[in-house]
């Protein structure tokens, strides 16, 4: 089995998989970071959502072969103690129900943030589109993405 | 403080709380505090257990541990019912730890998360729960002063003396661990309430926003393998049989097992399992039952215009009435079947050896499961463990055990840690799927009044139960009749979020609706006056309460300003009792592009006491908007067995951009609370249908709208 390069959240591991396997899955059951969620294998959900190179990604179709020595950041290196602005709005805000797309939502958004810093609401709900919440959510998370971008 | 006796037999503790359900003796030890600055106590030995269980733990800096009892699939019980001990207890709620309590049936009692009655059956026992810990304190507390308990009192984890003397909790726990049980405790007055009715933040918050590990699909164990599961791409087929070669070359491939018509891919990783399962070569055979949706709609339409049903409730003379009537309305409503498509697919971990049985995952009914994989593996239920981790959704799927049957399969053949990953594809074509159902609803109207009602329902499998016939307009109309036939189908069906319900409230509005615009009766008023009917009924069956009723009616009316709206705004109305709540809901539709759009719904809701707002504010939010999506978009068929959708791709949930504004009002009063995870769902699709009728002169009649629309232009375009 092939040996590859990965840099994630700062740090850099080295990693034996299958050329073809996602991200999604070495993230989770080979480098247990967790924070990242398996919702649909076909970047349908969003939930698996990861930042590469600062640009938000669906890591369940990426394989580790494409992302190998690129910046990658997950939920868990968004920030040291849980503080970014986006989290920090998240829990002000009380946004989770089940809770289980709320990270791929963060790094959505936060991405998203990085990028326009003062995002319309019409900008907020195109980027977020492909974000799918069973619990429906939505309402809150747009407030909190405004939250974020105002503080 | 005002406080209101409850007596409570010590004897008889066990039992009362046995019926009310929740989670009870509540008992204090030291052992468990989630942070490490709560030091446990040196000498654990001391302490008397025999009579306690830790339900309520109390470390000896005064810090609080609380177990809750029903899983948490997102409806907030994990937040909502340690609320109600820590406000009885009298504790600040940021000196509160709240943990996941496992299964144990010794203990709690209704360990389930189902029919939005997690609160309501918890309130008296987690109260009753709360305040005996405190008297015990409160005890423990006087005897130390050679006071009386009566002179003392407690406020934010401290108890106070005549004296003005003080000690905080954690001072008085040991000695309060060695008490008697009181028969009697006594409760606060809700004006007393310091937590309950204020908004406390999910309690899992900071893991969830960090990626901590929280759901079933995260948890790990030294050692684990992971399966993935080849099953019967139709229903009504059996594996004849299959080729594991390729399957096996996989790397990180380690077993293949057959358990009946399924097929188990071992792998040492989530990604060789599911690969290796895609190289499994399956031949498959066709059984003698190989359904499709299009037969099923033909079957429970020809139900419908049978004879066969089971009478489910039957007041006065239905024939009499539409014998006798001015006029008669029938009416047909139509509704696919529904996956769940829970965010957290299907999975459990299982490891089986010679002495136990371990299971840890997402369930929404732990007891049920272990008597089920007790039977399935010939072993005492005593040997089987089931932890509940926090769940990525449940909507009804997790009631069901079977990925936990299949799991204990698979280890006990394997005899290794193990966890079994559900695919998307697995998820939506191995559902227990909300059944097909039609519904036909008929009305007499006589004298400008509505004499006679008869609802009939076909459903695939099962569907509609007994209590449903008695809700609204059950005695408020003279005659009324509801029946009930069944198809049975090879195809599984159970509950979806709200059952039963779901759908049935979107029929009986819509029917409502255009029942009275023939009339040429006001939708509001009409309702009222029907609801005054029912006031001072001796029917003990209806348990829906016409003033409460009418008052989120009234509140509705008023908040969404039902009849003054904007142009283009077009507004539908429904009020809707289930699941022990009374909401009322108006959608506000506009035309853009020439389809209609729902830009708001304004909710209005009697739950009883208000547990913590912002919870509530978000069930009521995501049902609205979860009973708007599946009404305009949901669908699901089946062709030969085959399930057609596999994925979000072409299976359709509501997203952001089609979510509207949610505005919702709670009615205030001290009545005890009722759950929210499912009464805000039903009233919404009717709510839009009405609306998309002003808006559009087009009455739906059956779901999902989008489609039903579809076909309704394209019949103008054909003309």
């Amino acid at each position: 089995m092939p040996t590859y390069s990965l840099k994630v959240n700062g740090t850099t591991h080295q990693v034996e998989a299958d050329a073809d396997t996602p991200i999604l899955w070495v993230l989770r059951d080979q480098l247990d970071l967790v924070g990242t969620k398996f919702g649909c294998g076909i970047a349908q959900c969003g939930a698996c959502t990861i930042h590469l190179n600062g640009e938000a990604v669906r890591s369940c179709i990426l394989t580790i072969s494409q992302v190998t020595d690129q910046e990658i950041t997950t939920i868990e290196g968004l920030s040291e103690k849980g503080d970014h602005p986006v989290q920090v709005a998240w829990k002000e805000l009380d946004v989770p129900q089940c809770g289980y797309c709320q990270a791929g939502q963060i790094m959505t958004a936060s991405a998203l943030l990085d990028r326009n810093q003062n995002p319309s609401e019409a900008e907020i709900k195109q980027a977020m589109h492909g974000n799918l919440c069973r619990c429906a959510t939505y309402n809150r998370i747009v407030k909190a993405v405004q939250k974020a971008a105002n503080s | 403080m005002t406080r209101i006796s409850s007596t409570i037999d010590r004897r008889s503790f066990l039992k009362v709380s046995s019926l009310a359900g929740g989670g009870m003796l509540i008992g204090f030890n030291f052992l468990t505090a989630c942070k490490s600055d709560v030091q446990p106590p040196v000498n654990i030995a001391d302490l008397n257990f025999n009579d306690f269980n830790a339900f309520i733990q109390i470390a000896d800096n005064g810090m609080v541990t609380i177990f809750s009892p029903n899983p948490e699939i997102g409806q907030g019980v994990k937040t909502a019912m340690p609320m109600i001990i820590a406000e009885e207890l009298d504790v600040p709620w940021d000196h509160v730890f709240v943990k996941q309590a496992g299964l144990d049936t010794d203990n709690f009692t209704r360990q389930v998360a189902g029919g939005s009655q997690s609160i309501r059956f918890g309130w008296d026992s987690l109260r009753e729960t709360g305040a005996t810990a405190r008297q015990m304190l409160v005890n423990a507390a006087a005897a130390r002063w050679g006071v009386k308990p009566a002179e003392c009192s407690t406020s934010e984890g401290v108890i106070t003396g005549p004296g003005g003397e003080s000690l905080h909790y954690g001072e008085v726990v040991r000695e309060a661990a060695q008490l008697e049980v009181p028969d009697n405790v006594s409760l606060k007055d809700p004006s007393e309430f310091k937590i309950i009715g204020n908004d406390a933040i999910n309690v899992d918050i900071d893991e969830i926003i960090t990626g901590k590990p929280l759901f079933g699909l995260d948890y790990k164990k030294e050692g684990m393998v992971y399966a993935s599961v080849l099953r019967p791409p139709s229903f009504g087929q059996t594996l004849d049989s299959f080729d594991d070669t390729a399957a096996k070359a996989v790397n990180g491939v380690q077993e293949v097992v057959r358990f009946g018509d399924k097929v188990a891919v071992i792998a040492n990783n989530t990604w060789a399992a599911i690969k290796g399962k895609r190289m499994l070569k399956a031949e498959w055979k066709d059984g003698e039952k190989m359904e499709s949706s299009s037969d099923h709609d033909q079957l429970l339409s020809d139900l419908l215009d049978g004879s066969d049903f089971e009478t489910l409730r039957e007041d006065g003379d239905i024939s009499k009435a539409f014998a006798e009537a001015d006029q008669v309305i029938e009416r047909t409503y139509t509704s696919p079947f529904l996956p769940h498509n829970c965010m957290e697919p299907m999975n459990f971990f299982g490891e089986v050896t010679d002495d136990k049985v371990t299971l840890v995952g997402p369930i929404q009914t732990p007891e049920g499961t272990r008597s089920g994989v007790a039977k399935l593996l010939e072993r005492p239920e005593e040997s089987i463990t089931i932890d509940m981790t926090r769940m990525g959704g449940g909507f009804g799927r997790r009631l069901y055990g079977d990925f936990v049957m299949e799991v204990a399969e698979i280890a006990d053949k394997i005899r290794k840690p193990v966890k079994l990953i559900y695919t998307r594809e697995d998820d939506m074509t191995a559902g227990i799927y909300r059944p097909a159902i039609k519904y036909r609803i008929a009305a007499s109207v006589k004298d400008g009044e509505i004499t006679g009602y008869h609802l009939k329902e076909a459903a695939i499998n099962r569907n509609m139960y007994n209590l449903i016939p008695n809700f609204f307009p059950a005695g408020a109309i003279a005659n009324y009749k509801v029946d009930v036939a069944n198809y049975q189908s090879n195809i599984s069906t159970g509950a979806w979020r709200a059952p039963y319900t779901n759908f049935l409230a979107f029929a009986e509005q819509s029917f409502f609706d255009e029942l009275f615009e023939i009339m040429g009766a006001d939708p509001i008023q009409t309702r009222l006056d029907l609801l005054e009917k029912v006031k001072g009924t001796t029917d003990e069956k209806i348990e829906y309460s016409p003033e409460r009723l009418q008052n989120v009616i009234r509140m509705a009316v008023e908040k969404s300003g039902w009849g003054t709206q904007k142009e283009g705004v077009h507004q539908g109305f429904v009020a809707y009792y289930c699941h022990n709540t009374h909401v009322a809901e108006v959608a506000d539709v506009v035309m853009e592009n020439d389809m209609p759009v729902v830009k708001k719904v304004t909710c209005v809701v009697d739950c009883g006491i208000l547990v913590n707002p912002t919870g509530a504010r978000n069930q009521v939010e995501g049902g609205v908007i979860d009973g708007v999506g599946h009404a305009m978009y949901g669908d699901f068929s089946f062709d030969k067995g085959r399930p057609g959708y596999k994925n979000f791709d072409t299976y359709r949930l509501i997203r952001m951009k089609e979510a509207p504004e949610v505005v919702s009002h709670f009615v205030k009063n001290d009545l005890s609370p009722t759950g929210l995870g499912e009464p805000a769902l039903p009233p919404a699709g009717g709510a839009v249908a009405n609306a998309v009728y002003k808006a559009t002169g087009k009455r739906l009649t059956s779901q999902p709208f989008i489609e039903a629309l579809r076909q309704q232009s394209e019949k103008e375009i054909k003309g």
